[in-house]
């Protein structure tokens, strides 16, 4: 079976898969990180989002086969890792708007959020509605309105 | 002023005064302090009195949901355990499951308060199914609060007091001179015990019964009634909040079902099955009643084998039917309105209301190891005694070999409410002799997950230029599943209702339905027609189409009496806790003013849950609104501002989590008005995931959402929230877009019409995983 390699929150991880098998599963079936949520697996609910080299993809829409061995995956286990602290601010966000209802979405929405905040940041900008309406990841309980604030406030702090 | 509505005098609600009430309860023979109660204790029901009012009470208002599913567990309950650790923690079993709607905090306030302990000192874990408790392990309805706070507080009252006599007998002191506080009790000399240095001494020798001491005084409460975060949200946000389908279960294998391209189809052959169980990954594959069961080393590979499986198939349950045909059904056996009132004006109107998805964004999905003639299922079951009665009748063993772990769900909105998963899983580890982690994929869900049917609405009402003199509303539905035990519960209650022996879902209609205003003589009816679609009820169950169907029929009314709508509405509430939150959301929302062409908006009321609520909405339905674009969505009108108001029941343990609740229905609510709706073709819905299935999304979401808890009425029964606010939100959006479009619309979801999306295909039964994933990153 095919060996492959990449960076998955800091560490450099090896796994024996098949190439075409999706990230999301090398992930959860194989390395048993599970913070990534199926949602559809045709990259639609945005469940599963974790960042590539700082950016958010969709690891159910990706083979593992894609992933270079120098990549950075970070998911939400990694988040706050990745800056050297307990908590991203935007985790601190959640926790001060208290968004989470059920829970299943929001690690990929946390996820999704800081990876939009980055990217409006790039371009020299502040978040707007507008910005967030682009957000893709879908909340069945309906905490949109929440999400909405603790975005803005989590990019205060970024 | 016509006289009736002078005459409308304030609703008399059942009271009880808990300052007098004695409770008793059970201390156990354990290693630290345990104190058993019993679910139900002493819930005996106020005097459910009716208004004097001159429409004749309904059945709703006299006796509600909360109602019957609270004395259904009144005789034969059994007990709840509050246990007092040696590490100052406090433990309870919640025989309840936390599907997202916050329960697991709330009780843990509640036990917080009464124990005088610090909040995340509390620990609650759901409770494996227990057949003992019967109808007392039942998660619907909104009434877990309403069902467990006084109970709960009677075992953490007398454990408080257990404590307090230990404490008492180590220092040598009077009782009345201790007091407790964060989880220490303190003597007069200044000495200090902590609940865990006491947890041994406070535990009895023998089992015995004792009496509650007095319960606190809401006025001395420091965390219920205050906002809390949820105890959960560390794990939520981390990712360590573990659903059935992240617990290591040793060996347990991915496994996925294969589906019929129509529901409830049969397995006649595989034809290639050889072949794919050669495919890279595959473990095992077996025939289970609902499909083929494919087992791999990743859920990725089971995709690929369910995928390449060449089945033949046998027919379906509903082959025939379709959108159209369904419709036809229903108002064929539709039952006719009563004539007008002689003499009067006439008023008819007819709603359709298409199938919606109960999908929650975590599929089905159950853990089963099934070996040696026993079983261990992991399912985030909301009625696991009849979830573990029905495993072990399809398992052939005893329901005593079955242990049900109940595991926090999702999101469930009514698809909990069914063990479908958990009865897959089960069987598929029987055949395979393996432990399963079976998940259903999202196209599975959404294809064969659980409904809420079709509906069609006939309201008729007779006015004269002074009153409203009738209504009448009779929906005719495809039926709802209610075969899960709340049914059960329900009906068992429903005798005592006029003139008695509904149907259990006829109960439940007649248990949620109301009319809230003065209309004369009123009746509302559900009739039912008997298609094998898998249906359950969703959030909120009927009351967002009976709310929003009636709302619709009040604007009509006021508009042809020449009336403002919530003057008119005002006029004629059923009671003053209605004008009050009708007045509420109209100073918020600034009813009266003027706003654009094209824009409207509109208010509703609704009552259930021990909760009194009005919304007000505002819509935005100007071209450039409805066709603004967003690739693979669904845009349409706009619910631009909504103003939400509630008088709740005796108290609101978590204002918080209540507000979140509320907001997580009026998001529902605008979905399901606009966009969320299933369209069924030859037997099968053509939605199959979240690109075609059209819940709210980001781009739909109001740019404000106002909501306000007033002032608890003390003289109500304790409220529940989970499912409270869908139904005045779904009648004020419509109602705004009417006012918004000036016609009232009379298909939900509105945009029903615009299929808007290519159908995935049937067979295979579930979509390929795509490839491209990189070429969207941001």
């Amino acid at each position: 079976m095919p060996n492959h390699s990449f960076k998955l929150n800091g560490q450099q991880v090896d796994v024996d898969v098949e190439d075409d098998v999706r990230m999301l599963w090398v992930l959860r079936d194989k390395l048993g990180v599970r913070g990534p949520k199926y949602g559809c697996g045709i990259n639609v609910c945005k469940a599963c989002t974790s960042h590539i080299n700082g950016k958010a993809f969709n690891p159910c829409a990706v083979p593992v086969s894609e992933i270079e061995p120098d990549d950075e995956i970070t998911t939400i286990e990694g988040l706050a890792d990745s800056e050297g602290k307990k908590l991203h601010p935007m985790q601190e966000a959640w926790l001060e708007y208290d968004v989470a209802q059920c829970g299943y979405c929001q690690p990929g929405q946390i996820m999704a959020a800081v990876a939009k905040v980055r990217q409006v940041q790039s371009e020299g900008r502040e978040i707007t509605d507008e910005d967030l309406d682009e957000i893709r990841n879908i909340c069945r309980c309906g905490t949109y309105m929440r999400i909405r604030e603790a975005i803005k406030a989590g990019a205060e702090k970024m | 002023m016509p006289a009736h509505r002078r005459s409308s005098a304030p609703v008399a609600f059942g009271h009880r005064d808990m300052g007098r009430r004695r409770f008793l309860g059970y201390l156990f023979a354990a290693p630290t302090l345990a104190v058993g109660v019993k679910l139900g204790i002493d819930l005996a029901g106020g005097d459910t009195a009716s208004a004097a009012i001159p429409a004749p009470p309904q059945p709703a208002d006299l006796y509600d949901l909360s109602d019957a599913l609270t004395d259904a567990a009144r005789p034969t309950a059994n007990l709840i355990t509050v246990v007092v650790n040696e590490d100052g923690t406090v433990s309870f079993d919640l025989p309840r499951a936390e599907v997202g709607q916050g329960i697991t905090t709330s009780i843990a306030m509640i036990i917080a308060e009464e124990m005088d302990v610090p909040l995340d000192k509390v620990k609650i874990t759901l409770a494996d199914a227990r057949p003992e408790l019967v109808f007392n392990q039942l998660t619907g309805g909104s009434n877990t609060i309403h069902a467990m706070y006084t109970p709960i507080r009677v075992a953490a009252a007398i454990a408080k007091g257990a404590l307090l006599d230990a404490a008492a007998a180590i220092l040598q002191e009077n009782r009345e001179r201790l007091t407790s506080r964060e989880g220490l009790i303190t003597g007069p000399a200044g000495t200090v015990l902590s609940y865990g240095e006491l947890a041994k001494a406070a535990a009895a020798t023998e089992t015995r019964m004792v009496e509650a001491p007095p319960l606190k005084p809401a006025s001395e409460f420091k965390i219920v009634g205050t906002p809390q975060n949820r105890l959960d949200a560390y794990d939520a946000v981390t990712g360590r909040k573990q659903f059935a389908m992240d617990l290591d279960v040793p060996g347990a294998t991915p496994t996925m079902v294969a589906r019929p391209p129509s529901i409830g189809g049969t397995v006649e052959g595989i034809r290639n099955e050889d072949e794919v169980r050669n495919m890279p990954g595959v473990v095992d594959i077996a025939t289970i009643r609902t499909g083929v069961a494919v087992a791999a080393e990743t859920f990725g590979q089971c995709i690929d084998a369910v995928r390449a499986l060449d089945i033949e198939w046998g027919p379906g349950l509903v082959d025939g039917e379709s959108d159209d045909t369904i419709i036809e059904k229903l108002r064929a056996a539709a039952i006719p309105l009563p004539p007008g009132l002689p003499g009067a004006k006439v008023i008819e109107t007819d709603f359709t209301f298409a199938f919606r998805s109960g999908s929650p964004l975590e599929t089905n999905g159950a853990v089963a190891d099934v070996r040696d003639g026993k079983a261990e299922i992991w399912y985030g079951a909301k009625v696991p005694i009849t979830a573990q009665a029905e495993i072990a009748l399809l398992l052939g063993i005893p329901q005593t070999a079955v242990t049900l772990h109940v595991v926090q769900s999702g999101g469930s909105f009514g698809r909990h409410l069914f063990p479908d998963a958990a009865l897959e899983a089960a069987e598929a580890s029987q055949k395979m002799g393996r432990p399963v982690k079976l998940m259903w994929h999202r196209t599975d869900d959404a294809r064969h997950g659980r409904t809420h049917p079709m509906t069609t609405v006939s309201i008729r009402t007779s006015y004269n230029d002074d009153a409203v003199l009738a209504y009448h509303q009779h929906h005719t539905s495809v039926e709802t599943d209610t075969q899960h035990g709340l049914g059960e519960a329900i009906s068992a209650q429903a005798t005592k209702l006029p003139p008695g022996n509904y149907s259990v879902a006829q109960s439940l209609f007649l248990l949620t339905a109301k009319t809230s205003y003065n209309f004369g003589v009123t009746n509302q009816l559900l009739h039912e027609i008997p298609l094998q679609f898998p249906t359950s009820s969703v959030r909120n169950v009927y009351s967002p189409d009976v709310r929003l169907a009636q709302e619709l029929v009040v604007d009509q009314l006021a508009n042809a009496m020449g009336q403002d709508r919530y003057e008119f509405r005002r006029a004629y509430a059923k009671t003053d806790h209605l004008r009050k939150v009708l007045d509420k959301v109209a100073e918020m929302g600034d009813w009266g003013r003027s706003v654009p062409d094209g824009v409207g908006y509109g208010i509703a009321v609704h009552d259930e849950y021990k909760m009194i609520m009005a919304c007000m909405a505002e819509v935005d339905a100007r071209p450039e609104t409805v066709n603004r674009p967003i690739r693979n969505g669904k845009t349409g009108p706009r619910v631009t501002k909504v103003w939400y108001a509630a008088i709740p029941g005796s108290v609101v343990v978590n204002p918080r989590g209540m507000e979140a609740q509320l907001m997580g229905g009026i998001t529902d609510a605008v979905g399901l008005v606009f966009t969320a709706g299933l369209h069924i073709k030859d037997g099968i819905p053509l939605e199959g995931s979240w690109d075609d299935y059209f819940y709210t999304r980001q781009w739909n979401v109001p740019e404000e959402i106002n909501i306000e808890i007033l002032e608890p009425d003390p003289t109500l029964e304790v409220p529940g929230a989970g499912e409270a606010g869908v139904a005045a939100a779904c009648g004020a959006i419509a109602s705004a877009y009417a006012a918004a479009i000036g016609e009232i619309p009379k298909f939900f979801p509105i945009l029903h019409d615009e299929l808007g999306f290519e159908p995935k295909p049937l067979v295979p039964p579930i979509p390929e995983s795509p490839t491209n994933g990189l070429d969207f990153t941001f």
